[in-house]
């Protein structure tokens, strides 16, 4: 039974989730409003929250000064490159755990795990100067390959959970069938899965995207993405508001508007299935 | 019932994985090792050599390690503080019945997904700036002075930047796990005259309790290599006050090219963050069912 809700308290609590939500969501806004204001208008006290002149050029001017579409693209390949990459390398693996576990299973995946736990900055000489030596230093390939690596725990465990709750026996039906391995994976468990495998995809990709640390330390001119992208406009001179919040927005929506769908999954991938 | 055919096909389609994780945490992690007891200076090619634990004992003794261990410990503590208490908080809130939840979460959630450079960006130039930061606007409405957050409470204003990022995810985890507590239970309680604040006390903050111990331990692996907030806003500064054992290590391997000291930090690193991996991952072990 549903408890008793006053219609007084149910508005109190809407107007107040309501202003900590505006509250928390605030700077997004912020950066979004002005990122149509002039310059003068974006430093101009007391601020103007909605009645100024709104202008777009802030964003076609931040495309020719910095080229912007080249990071979004350099962002969409590393970002899909490597969660793409790591599905292929992780759905086998996480197929044959769930569905044929064995005494080491359990192990592997506690090991697997702890692979995630290894600090970046632990192992950022050895990569860095390997990749100086191999020409892998600032090109995208170099981090695709280096973000499927460190996103591949999470993206087997993710899929692990979900394919754990996929029941064995319509596998094993397919199996007496005559299904062949290959295609028991493909004409079975894939449609049963997919949903799980979205998921994980959409999840990897905000992760990939929003990766900050790889991608600042092994990326100058020519593979750079959006995080380092905007860190360019950390400079003295780029000390404009308007275009600062220009470049935030365009580098932030894409991700803001997948993340809005994976909400869900975010709990689950990020607790690897801790918390459901 | 697995044959022996599945049994042998499941491991070879295990083994991509774990040949390439094992590479990518053996080679680099030996080498880092290796490095760490070498005087080893990118712009002295060639004249690396041997040298024990003397990178250990610079790193250990410099007053800069140790600058840099409690600037980490704060920030990990001041964002845990505050997400988890806020997340708490947020999580009761939004869990209540009100129009417009669906919107309301979306609000909440967004700064989660704003790459770490670009919301530092913000912070830093559009609300913490002295000048023409919207925070000194609101000081001046109030008649007090603009205060210039980075250069005088730098570690508090990174504090501030990363609990932004990071409330969400608290909020969502604990909510998600509020939302799985029995109500029957809290119904029960009510009619056995229980006040809220004792309800809180027993029934829904052991409720919880799991869930916490998740978030924080999460949170810590996260937390504890902070980079690129430090990076775009202070650079570490002022002096070493925002520097933590991540940028340090980074500043001394890729800005002053000493790679024997700064694998030595990062073999430090990589030993804390251990410390706190084996009860993250004990807590995960125990809810693996296999």
């Amino acid at each position: 039974m549903a408890r008793e809700v006053t219609t007084q308290r149910k508005l109190l609590v809407t107007v107040l989730a309501w202003a900590i939500g505006l509250l928390i969501f605030f700077p997004i806004l912020w950066t979004i409003l002005t990122s149509f204001k002039t310059e003068a208008e974006a430093i101009a006290s007391p601020p103007s929250f909605l009645f100024f002149e709104w202008t777009t050029e802030n964003y076609s001017e931040v495309q020719q000064r910095s080229d912007y579409f080249r990071h979004f693209w350099n962002s969409v390949v590393i970002s899909v490159g490597s969660t793409l990459l790591g599905l292929a390398i992780a759905i086998p693996a996480a197929w044959s755990m769930a569905f044929v576990p064995s005494k080491a299973t359990r192990n592997i995946l506690m090991w697997m795990l702890s692979t995630k736990m290894l600090p970046a900055v632990g192992v950022l000489i050895p990569i860095y100067l390997i990749f100086r030596d191999t020409g892998l230093l600032d090109t995208r390939f170099g981090l695709v390959i280096v973000l499927t690596l460190i996103n591949l725990p999470i993206i087997v465990w993710m899929l692990f959970t979900y394919f754990r709750e996929i029941p064995g026996e319509i596998l094993e039906a397919a199996r007496m069938d005559g299904a062949e391995l290959r295609s028991e994976i493909i004409y079975v468990l894939v449609p049963m899965a997919v949903p799980g495998i979205a998921s994980t995809l959409l999840l990897n990709i905000i992760l990939a995207w929003n990766e900050a640390f790889w991608t600042l330390n092994l990326t100058a001119a020519n593979a750079a993405p959006l995080t380092a992208f905007i860190a360019s406009y950390s400079s003295p001179e780029g000390l404009f508001y308007a275009k600062l919040s220009a470049a935030s927005t365009m580098a932030i929506a894409p991700i803001l508007i997948l993340g809005w769908f994976s909400q869900k999954q975010l709990v689950r991938g990020l607790t690897f299935g801790a918390v459901k | 019932m697995a044959t022996a055919h599945s049994r042998a096909a499941a491991r070879l389609m295990l083994s991509p994985a774990v040949i390439l994780l094992l590479g990518w945490m053996i080679i680099p992690l030996s080498l880092t090792i290796y490095f760490s007891f070498l005087r080893y200076n990118l712009l002295m090619p060639g004249q690396e050599e041997w040298i024990g634990f003397l990178n250990y004992e610079f790193f250990l003794t410099d007053p800069a390690f140790f600058a840099a261990l409690t600037n980490t410990l704060i920030l990990v503590a001041g964002v845990l503080v505050i997400t988890i208490g806020g997340g708490i908080l947020l999580a009761l809130l939004l869990d209540q019945p009100f129009f417009g939840q669906g919107i309301v979460r979306i609000l909440v959630i967004a700064p989660f997904f704003v790459m770490p450079t670009v919301s530092a960006l913000v912070w830093k130039n559009m609300f913490m700036n002295p000048v023409n930061g919207l925070f000194a606007w609101v000081a001046k409405l109030f008649g007090l002075p603009a205060f210039d957050f980075l250069a005088h409470a730098p570690l508090a204003s990174i504090i501030l930047i990363v609990a932004w990022q990071w409330l969400p995810f608290a909020t969502l985890i604990l909510l998600t796990a509020l939302q799985s507590l029995d109500s029957e239970q809290l119904e029960a309680s009510e009619m056995d005259g229980a006040p809220p604040l004792s309800r809180f006390r027993f029934i829904i903050l052991p409720h919880l309790a799991r869930a916490i111990t998740v978030v924080i331990l999460i949170q810590t692996i996260f937390l504890l290599s902070i980079f690129a907030e430090i990076l775009v806003t202070t650079n570490g500064g002022p002096g070493y006050a925002t520097t933590n054992i991540t940028f340090l290590v980074y500043a001394q391997s890729l800005l002053q090219f000493d790679v024997g000291g700064g694998s030595a930090g990062g073999i430090v690193a990589v030993i804390l963050a251990n410390i706190v991996a084996i009860f993250l991952m004990r807590m995960i072990g125990k809810n693996l069912d296999i």
